[in-house]
């Protein structure tokens, strides 16, 4: 056990550190949201330029080939010194990776470049109205027709699809098959008549996500990925990507945040309060689990090159971790807190991370399962 | 960067696991803790073994080995909740060697190392302070306000204490004189934690373990309990408490030998998580085994009680977090002048 990084490593993140330095571009533009997403298309076309879009993926196809170490250092150095995020990250940490894993080598020639460049946008088309994590009784299908597809349904909590070219869907393709098995993974052209969309309205006022409405949309049988039929073990593949490459930079946004917290505690005159200082401590000790946690993993998987559903326990983690930073921070600041500023909007966007990209209640039923082996209810 | 034990660590924590299962039977455990006795030819065979001196220098008697290995040892003694000095005697050499001078290492921590002259320790600047083990120990190490002094069992009042562990031989001391040690107490103090906080979260390991297991077999409403999601959720939680505890002692271990700047901060979180680990696993526990958890008759209770004595002992989570947040930046700030 040694947790000092090697000189190779030191130096990658030496690498990452001074480029972000030289290269940062500043705050994010407030207010409009298409500027905003115009800002984090420009910022990524640059990390793009520099080889640091899609550092884990082979270099065949555009990426850095990074190893599992440097991604995680890239994902703490990122976040840390306050770099915007890239456009089209759904498309880089899932799209991307899927596509590598199971698509042929058209899809690869066609769908990869862009997705680097963020010239084309990627969302995620999953979750239903009815199917949230029941997410493999979703009700959306498609229709073989003339060499293609005819797709109906809605999806819900997509992300960036008013941005999107992509749509990374499941789709019902065998209505007579066990609910697993009749899943196909499509990627839908976002720019037709056929997909209509409408914006959904969060309670912090902003419409991160949209609703999908599909009648009758096309979709090319090339854009079928790993095989009609076998959708839910493609998009499971996405999932595991997601959650996998939430550890180490999530881990660095609460240190972050929580190192923020500290001051503002000290310049309020409030250190003294032993019921915040108690508070403090707690989330300072689960910081730190989460980092540690996440260092233990990332070793496993390179010991075994299997991820293991550890990811599972970090997500839940992290999700209470934030919620209880952003509830101290609304306490320390008081009713004037709730004003619209930085942390009223942490404060409300936290209580979404118990929910997307898996509830915690699903977080424990997988660890439940597939950790401690325990009988399934279904 | 590499989070994980190299092959002779392994190796320890492999030995020690089979060793431990094979002579600390559960049948073993409980008939060593009814009659509150430890057993001397084990005790003699885990000195054999050389654990007590592991991160003792081979200068003075010891394998050399570091906190890691020590971790490892006292991971697996609180997964068997083995009754034996070992802790208290670990406890001892940390504070000798790290707070003691030249004259009192060379003097101690031979039969420390060796199990033939065993020290015990207690943690907080007290009066009559709780120490484990005093009795048939030969030396104790007692913090003291500004500093640790070394007594020898033999002149010292040491009045026997029937805690609710039964697991471990507890007592009241009273001392005079002794020698005070020049170095820093918490350089010692903060690895005793490191320790203390391995047994813990083999304790949780342990407790965690019958849960699921029990979860598994026993049936109400025609379906395994561990089916039902207010049940499975809470071992789930047992994983997400052990874990944490795991990562942050393990990390702690690696800080004390490789980062000594960052012990006081690693060994504080790392002891005051496992406290609260081990004692929220077992009571959790206790809460899926339903009636039979609270049965004299069932190991579980042997795992609860250590759990909480062992988490009182050495400093409370409270008192860690006290510190954690201090160490985090919330020092009091002296008053500005003028």
């Amino acid at each position: 056990m040694d947790l000092t990084p090697t000189s190779e490593e030191q130096a990658f993140r030496d690498e990452v550190r001074s480029w972000l330095e030289a290269n940062h571009p500043g705050p994010e533009p407030e207010g409009d949201d298409s500027a905003k997403f115009e800002f984090q298309r420009h910022w990524q076309s640059e990390l793009h330029e520099a080889g640091w879009a899609g550092i884990s993926w082979p270099k065949d196809y555009g990426g850095r080939g990074a190893t599992l170490v440097e991604q995680a250092i890239f994902s703490e150095e990122m976040p840390r010194s306050r770099a915007p995020r890239p456009a089209n990250v759904l498309g880089l940490v899932m799209g991307g990776p899927v596509v590598i894993a199971h698509g042929d080598e058209d899809q690869k020639e066609r769908f990869l470049e862009p997705i680097l460049s963020a010239e084309e946008i990627w969302c995620q088309g999953f979750s239903e109205p009815e199917s949230g994590s029941d997410l493999a009784s979703l009700k959306t299908k498609a229709v073989a027709e003339n060499g293609g597809w005819r797709v109906t349904g809605q999806k819900v909590w997509t992300t960036f699809a008013h941005e999107a070219k992509w749509c990374m869907l499941l789709a019902r393709t065998d209505p007579d098959a066990p609910k697993h098995k009749g899943l196909t993974y499509f990627i839908l052209d976002m720019e037709q008549d056929e997909v209509d969309l409408r914006p959904l309205r969060q309670i912090t006022g902003e419409a991160e996500f949209n609703e999908i409405f599909m009648e009758g949309a096309s979709v090319p049988d090339e854009n079928v990925v790993g095989g009609v039929g076998n959708g839910w073990m493609v998009g499971i593949t996405t999932l595991m990507h997601e959650r996998a490459g939430l550890g180490a930079a999530s881990a660095v946004a609460l240190r972050r945040d929580l190192d923020d917290l500290v001051a503002l505690i000290q310049e309020r005159g409030l250190a003294d309060d032993p019921v915040i200082r108690d508070r403090v401590a707690r989330l300072q000790v689960a910081a730190e689990a989460l980092r540690l946690g996440g260092l233990r993993t990332l070793t496993q998987t390179m010991r075994t090159g299997i991820p293991g559903p550890e990811g599972s326990l970090a997500k839940w983690q992290w999700a209470d971790a934030n919620q209880e930073l952003t509830e101290l921070a609304t306490d320390v600041l008081g009713p004037g807190g709730l004003e619209r500023s930085e942390w009223s909007y942490k404060f409300l966007r936290s209580r979404a991370n118990s929910i997307e990209g898996g509830t915690t209640e699903v977080m424990k039923n997988i660890i439940a399962e597939r950790v401690l082996g325990l009988p399934r209810l279904r | 960067m590499d989070f994980g034990f190299n092959d002779e660590q392994q190796e320890i924590q492999r030995t020690a696991r089979d060793f431990l299962s094979a002579r600390f039977t559960p049948e073993k455990v409980r008939e060593l803790a009814e009659s509150h006795t430890y057993d001397d030819s084990l005790w003699r065979e885990i000195c054999e073994l050389g654990w007590p001196g592991i991160a003792i220098d081979e200068e003075h008697g010891g394998q050399g080995l570091g906190m890691i290995e020590l971790v490892i040892l006292c991971e697996q003694l609180g997964y068997a909740c083995a009754p034996t000095p070992f802790l208290s005697n670990a406890a001892a050499g940390l504070m000798i060697d790290a707070v003691g001078g030249d004259e009192q290492r060379e003097r101690r921590l031979a039969g420390i190392a060796s199990g033939e002259a065993r020290g015990a320790a207690a943690f907080t600047p007290e009066e009559s302070p709780i120490v484990p083990d005093a009795e048939g120990a030969a030396v104790l190490a007692l913090p003291e306000a500004d500093g640790v002094r070394l007594v020898e069992a033999a002149g010292a009042e040491i009045e026997p204490l029937e805690l609710i562990d039964a697991t471990r031989a507890y007592a009241r001391v009273s001392a005079n004189g002794g020698d005070s040690m020049p170095g820093d107490p918490p350089a010692g103090v903060d690895r005793v934690a490191v320790a203390v906080a391995a047994e813990l979260t083999g304790v949780a390991q342990r407790a965690m373990e019958m849960a699921v297991e029990y979860a598994k077999e026993r049936e109400q409403f025609g379906r395994p309990i561990g089916a039902y999601q207010a049940v499975s959720h809470r071992c789930a939680k047992m994983l997400l408490d052990t874990e944490e505890a795991r990562s942050l002692t393990y990390y702690a271990g690696w800080v004390a030998d490789a980062e000594r700047d960052s012990l006081p901060m690693a060994s504080a979180m790392a002891k005051a998580r496992a406290s609260d680990a081990a004692w929220e696993v077992t009571a959790s526990a206790l809460q899926v085994l339903g009636g039979i958890g609270f049965t004299w008759e069932h190991d579980l209770q042997f795992l609860l009680k250590r759990a909480r004595a062992t988490g009182q002992l050495w400093g409370t989570s409270g008192q860690y977090r006290e510190r954690i947040a201090d160490l985090v930046g919330l020092a009091a700030e002296e008053p500005v002048a003028g």
